[in-house]
């Protein structure tokens, strides 16, 4: 069991299982994620014209709730049944707990926004068939995964778990929100790769930052 | 028993109080004649009139909010790896004093922006980027008290220090470079700072340094209260134990 990939695939496949079993996660998230659009059709008075214009919003602040969401599960069942222990006694590094934690959120995301982008695509008028837009919304949910594992770590330890990893998320992650949205509408509009200008590369620097200095302190995190 | 805790201390706070009196001191003469020389001898601005005088607290509060979010970065990374409690009260202390700090720049800068801008609030860079700033460290503040222990806390605290302070610059240039696509109806604010006369500038900068006493004077209080918490603590823990 040593090394990094081993033990971070056995961690992803425990919370695939267990997903797959209980099936409480991904359809409750994609169902939110409809309701979204909803409240934001009405609340932007989205009419046919300014569809195009208002999509990558919609589309991003539907996917940060979502991740908010998702997120704030990631930990409470390991929470809930003492699995959080079981994994940090094992001989498993922490890196790999973390790495395994991320990559299931991660896997989670993706699987709720490719359900729910054909969606958004035909209600809110957009051609979502881009590498472009595929590529942004892998990097941004990249960054969503791995700085809201860290802080989901630390929020379902505190009091009133639901509200801290919100007030924790949204903050730190704007950034990547503004440059996902940014190269979004670039994406939907037609634009080449190089058309999508510095927003790729900024979400880019901050995911690759992010993975080195949320392992590291993830350590600290858990430790008794 | 509550005797024999406070005769541990008489040695330690003898010494304290005297760096800090100092600075209490320092601090309090100079913030006297800092605004004597902002309301008596720094000149009127001829085109934005008294209101410009709040920018001699405007300014240096703004940058030493920063230095404060810069304490408690070095101050977290030192807890981390170090260990000792000293650490984790210069970031508590630090993070707290920064707060009121940014509260009090955000505040400044509305006070400012409604007679020159003409609006309450604008989202250019520097003041989104200070909008955010408030809200990581209030999440900080709101980290620590809501974390199971005190230890815990301090370890949450310290993450969010560390992790907060590496965002604000890509925070920062994130909104630059979303503002210089849709331009902002607000040309060069900040052009002003060029305009300064001699005077000004140095009173901006004797305004600045009174600052900087006046929050290091802020974090050793807020430290010293700290200290007193936990011995009051430590005092209620030993009588309910003993008490029953």
């Amino acid at each position: 069991m040593n090394g990094l990939f081993g033990p971070v695939m056995v961690i992803v496949w425990k919370d695939v299982m267990l997903e797959l079993r209980s099936r409480d996660l991904i359809v409750s998230v994609i169902v939110f994620g409809l309701l979204v659009v909803v409240v934001f059709n009405f609340a932007l008075n989205n009419t046919p014209g300014r569809s195009e214009e208002l999509a990558p919003g919609i589309l991003w602040a539907a996917f940060a709730f979502a991740a908010v969401l998702a997120m704030n599960r990631a930990f409470v069942r390991d929470q809930e049944q003492g699995g959080l222990e079981g994994l940090l006694i094992s001989p498993v590094s922490r890196d790999a707990i973390f790495l395994g934690k991320a990559l299931t959120s991660l896997i989670f995301m993706l699987l709720v926004e490719a359900a729910l982008l054909p969606i958004y695509a035909v209600m809110l008028d957009f051609s979502a068939l881009s590498w472009n837009l595929m590529l942004t919304i892998f990097l941004g949910t990249l960054g969503f995964a791995v700085v809201g594992t860290l802080f989901s770590a630390m929020a379902v330890q505190t009091r009133s778990r639901e509200i801290m990893l919100p007030v924790l998320f949204f903050p730190i992650l704007l950034p990547v929100i503004i440059a996902s949205v940014e190269a979004t509408t670039r994406a939907i509009g037609g634009e080449t790769f190089i058309g999508l200008g510095r927003w790729l590369p900024l979400i880019g620097v901050f995911d690759a930052l992010f993975l080195v200095i949320c392992p590291w302190v993830f350590s600290f995190v858990v430790e008794e | 028993m509550a005797n024999t805790q406070s005769m541990e201390h008489p040695g330690a706070l003898r010494q304290l109080p005297s760096v800090k009196t100092t600075l209490a001191v320092i601090t309090g003469v100079m913030m006297l004649i800092n605004l004597y020389f902002i309301f008596m001898v720094a000149p009127t601005d001829s085109v934005l009139g008294h209101v410009q005088r709040v920018f001699y607290f405007h300014v240096p509060i703004a940058i030493m909010s920063f230095l404060a979010f810069f304490v408690v970065f070095i101050a977290s990374l030192g807890y981390l790896i170090k260990r000792t409690p000293k650490w984790d009260a210069v970031a508590h202390a630090s993070a707290e004093v920064g707060v009121v700090f940014v509260t009090l720049a955000l505040l400044t800068g509305i006070i400012w922006a409604r007679p020159i801008w003409n609006t309450w609030w604008t989202w250019e860079p520097r003041l989104t980027t200070t909008m955010i700033l408030w809200l990581i460290y209030v999440a900080y503040l709101m980290v620590r008290s809501y974390a199971p222990s005190q230890s815990k806390g301090a370890i949450y605290g310290a993450v969010v220090g560390i992790v907060g302070f590496v965002d604000v610059p890509i925070v920062y240039y994130s909104v630059v470079w979303w503002r210089s696509i849709h331009p902002s109806p607000v040309v060069g604010p900040f052009a002003q700072a060029n305009a300064l006369d001699g005077t000004m500038a140095l009173i901006l900068l004797y305004s600045f340094i009174t600052f900087v006493f006046f929050f290091a004077y802020m974090v050793m209080e807020r430290m010293e209260l700290r200290k007193t918490e936990e011995a009051l603590g430590h005092i209620r823990f030993t009588l309910r134990r003993r008490g029953r």
